[in-house]
C-alpha cells in the first residue's frame, strides 16, 4: 500500500453511507437446557422503525438485551450503529426503555435524567432534558422522589430517559404495558416523531395494533427462531376480495381463476390477488366480468390484518 | 464516558442512596449516642483515681473496645448497604438501563465500590477520630499511632466491602450481606481462638487464627489498629507474655508490611474476581 493508502481507504470509509442502526447474525442463546434463542438474525435500517413481535417467551427480550449487551450471546455477532457491540461506546447514541422499568427511588426525574445524560457522554443541557420530561408528561413532577410514582409514570419516565441523550437508535421493550390508552397515544406520536426524525426504533410489543400502526417493518420471532420478516406489506401482501355474483356464463369461472385462488360459498366468490399486484387486478376483473354478462352485486375488500397473519405464522410453526 | 467518568458518577450517585436513605443519618446518630456513652464512661474511669500505668492500660482497652463497636457498626452498615446497592438493582432492574449506556462494567463495579469504601471508610475514620478527642478530653490518654490505627480500621472496611462487593455479584443482596457479616464475625472469633492457643502454647489452634487471618484479612488488620491505638506498656500492665495475647481487646505484635501487602493484593485479586464475575454476568 502507498503512504496515501491508509488516509485514501480512510477517507473512503467515510464516504460510505453508514451501517445499519442494528444488524446481528447468528445470535443464541441457552440458559440452562432452555435454549432461549437459536440464529436469529436481524437488521433495523437507519431510522426505520421494526417491530418485534412473537409469544410470551418467543425470545424476544433476550434478543434486546444481546444487543444491547446486557446478556452475553453463545454464539452470533452483534453490530449498534455500525460499531461491534462487545465496545460500550456502541452504545452512546441508543436508548432504552427496558421492559423491567425500574429506576433509582431515591432520586427525582430531572436527577434520573442527568444520570443517563452524564453516563452516555452526550452533552445535553437541562432545558433539553427538562422539554423530554415534558414530552412524556412528567414536567410537574420533575423534582419529586420517584418512590411514590406509579408504574405508568415510571414507564413514561423510562420513555424520557430512552430520549434524552439524542440517540440515533431507540429500543423500546414493551413501552405500553403499564400505561392507560391516553398514554399508548403519546407512544405512538413520539415512536412516529422519531422516525420523522431519522431515529431507527426497534419496538417489542404485544400490541399488535400498535406495532402495524408505526413500524415499516415487522419480526416476528417464535420459539427463539425468526418465524417471519419483512414489510408490512409483504407480511401482509396476500390481498383478497369477496365479490357476490350471479348470473355466471361460461368463462366467468376461468377469468376469476386467473386472477388468483378462489373459494366459493353459494353467491360469494372470495379471489386472493398475487402479492404484486398494483392496484389493477380488481378493477380488471370486475370490467371483465361484467362485459362477459356477470351481475355484479358486491365487491369487497378483505383485509388480512396482522394479527391474523401473525396467528397464522405461529400456527404453522407448531404444527 | 470514559471509565473514569463513570467510576467518578458511580460513585457520586452511591454517596447520595448512602445520604437519601438516610443511612448516614442513622449511623451519625448511633455514633453520638456510642460517643456520649464512652465519654460518660471514660470520665467515670478518670474519677476512680487511678494511677497513671492504670489508667493507660485501662484506656487503651476500652478505646479498643469501643473501635471495635465502630468497626462492627462500619462493617453492618456497608454490608447491608452493599447488597442492596449492588445485587438488589441487578435483581430489581434498576441496573438494566444504567449498564445500557456507554459504560463498562468494571468501571461500573469499582465506582460502586468507591462510593461504598468513601461512606464506610469515611465513618470509621471520622467516628474514630471524634473519640479519640473523647478519651484525650476525659482521661488525657492519647494514642501511640492514631494515623496508622484509622487507617488500618479504615483498610478493614475496604476489604469487607469488597468482599461483599463479590458475594453481591453472585447471590441476592440479603445473603450477601448476612454471609459477609458472618465472614468477619467468624474471622475475628478465629483470631480470638488463635490468640488462646498462643497463650497455651498450643500450635494447630493458634494457627485458626492465622489461617482465618490469611483467607479474611479483616481480623489481621484489626489487630493491626488495636496494637497502634494501645499504649506500649498496656500488654505488660496486663502481665505480659503470651498470656496477655488471648484477650480480645489487646494486640501483642504491629501489623508486619507483608501483611499489609497480602491484605492489598487480597482486594485486587479479590475485587478482580467480583469484577470478572460481573462483565460476565448476563442481566
Amino acid at each position: 500500500m502507498t503512504a496515501a493508502g491508509p488516509a485514501g481507504a480512510t477517507a473512503l470509509l467515510a464516504d460510505l453511507p453508514p451501517g445499519p442502526a442494528v444488524w446481528c447474525s447468528g445470535l443464541r442463546k441457552r440458559y440452562g437446557r432452555q435454549q432461549a434463542v437459536s440464529d436469529v438474525s436481524l437488521e433495523v435500517g437507519r431510522g426505520e422503525v421494526v417491530g418485534l413481535l412473537g409469544p410470551n417467551g418467543a425470545g424476544k427480550t433476550s434478543v434486546i438485551k444481546m444487543l444491547l449487551g446486557l446478556v452475553r450471546p453463545d454464539a452470533g455477532e452483534v453490530l449498534l450503529l455500525g460499531q461491534d457491540a462487545r465496545r460500550p461506546s456502541s452504545r452512546a447514541r441508543v436508548g432504552y426503555l427496558p421492559e423491567l422499568f425500574r429506576y433509582q427511588p431515591w432520586l427525582t426525574p430531572a436527577e434520573v435524567l442527568a444520570l443517563h445524560v452524564r453516563l452516555s457522554g452526550v452533552a445535553v443541557g437541562t432545558a433539553r432534558q427538562r422539554e423530554c420530561l415534558a414530552l412524556v408528561g412528567l414536567a410537574d413532577r420533575a423534582g419529586d422522589r420517584l418512590g411514590g410514582f406509579s408504574k405508568g409514570m415510571q414507564q413514561r419516565l423510562g420513555l424520557a430517559v430512552a430520549l434524552v441523550a439524542e440517540p440515533e437508535l431507540v429500543v423500546l421493550d414493551e413501552p405500553t404495558s403499564a400505561l392507560d390508552p391516553l398514554g399508548r397515544v403519546d407512544v405512538r406520536d413520539i415512536v412516529l416523531a422519531l422516525r420523522e426524525r431519522g431515529v431507527a426504533v426497534l419496538l417489542n410489543s404485544h400490541l399488535i395494533g400498535e406495532v402495524e400502526r408505526v413500524c415499516d417493518r415487522v419480526v416476528i420471532l417464535d420459539r427463539g427462531r425468526v418465524a417471519a420478516a419483512g414489510t408490512l406489506a409483504e407480511l401482509l401482501g396476500q390481498r383478497e376480495v369477496k365479490l357476490h355474483l350471479t348470473d355466471l356464463p361460461a368463462g366467468a369461472a376461468e377469468r376469476l381463476a386467473a386472477a388468483g385462488p378462489v373459494e366459493r360459498e353459494g353467491e360469494w366468490f372470495t379471489v386472493a390477488l398475487p402479492a404484486e399486484d398494483t392496484g389493477t387486478a380488481v378493477p380488471d376483473l370486475v370490467g371483465d366480468l361484467v362485459a362477459l354478462g356477470v351481475r355484479v352485486h358486491a365487491v369487497e375488500p378483505v383485509r388480512i390484518s396482522l394479527e391474523e397473519r401473525l396467528l397464522g405464522i405461529l400456527r404453522e410453526g407448531a404444527r | 464516558m470514559s471509565a473514569a467518568g463513570t467510576v467518578v458518577t458511580v460513585a457520586a450517585l452511591t454517596l447520595r442512596e448512602a445520604t437519601r436513605r438516610r443511612v448516614l443519618l442513622a449511623l451519625a446518630v448511633l455514633t453520638v449516642l456510642l460517643l456520649a456513652l464512652s465519654a460518660w464512661g471514660f470520665s467515670r474511669l478518670a474519677a476512680e483515681g487511678l494511677t497513671s500505668g492504670e489508667a493507660r492500660l485501662t484506656a487503651s482497652v476500652v478505646l479498643n473496645l469501643v473501635m471495635f463497636g465502630f468497626s462492627l457498626i462500619a462493617a453492618l452498615g456497608t454490608a447491608f448497604l452493599a447488597g442492596p446497592t449492588l445485587a438488589g438493582e441487578t435483581e430489581s432492574g434498576i441496573a438494566l438501563a444504567v449498564l445500557a449506556r456507554p459504560v463498562q462494567r468494571w468501571a461500573f463495579l469499582l465506582g460502586k465500590l468507591t462510593g461504598l469504601v468513601a461512606f464506610g471508610a469515611g465513618f470509621v475514620v471520622v467516628a474514630g477520630l471524634a473519640e479519640l478527642l473523647v478519651v484525650q478530653a476525659t482521661v488525657g490518654y492519647w494514642p501511640p499511632d492514631p494515623a496508622v490505627a484509622l487507617g488500618l480500621l479504615a483498610a478493614q472496611t475496604v476489604v469487607l466491602l469488597t468482599l461483599t462487593v463479590l458475594l453481591s455479584t453472585a447471590i441476592s443482596p440479603m445473603a450477601s450481606g448476612v454471609v459477609a457479616v458472618g465472614l468477619f464475625c467468624t474471622t475475628w472469633v478465629a483470631g480470638v481462638v488463635g490468640g488462646i492457643g498462643a497463650g497455651l502454647g498450643n500450635d494447630s489452634v493458634e494457627r485458626v487464627g492465622t489461617v482465618s487471618r490469611v483467607l479474611l484479612p479483616t481480623d489481621g488488620l484489626w489487630r493491626g489498629a488495636m496494637h497502634a491505638f494501645q499504649d506500649p506498656s498496656a500488654l505488660v500492665q496486663f502481665g505480659g507474655g503470651a498470656e496477655a495475647g488471648a484477650f480480645p481487646f489487646l494486640s501483642q505484635t504491629a501489623l508486619s508490611p507483608a501483611y499489609l501487602g497480602w491484605a492489598a493484593v487480597w482486594v485486587l485479586m479479590v475485587g478482580g474476581l467480583a469484577a470478572l464475575a460481573f462483565s460476565r454476568r448476563d442481566l
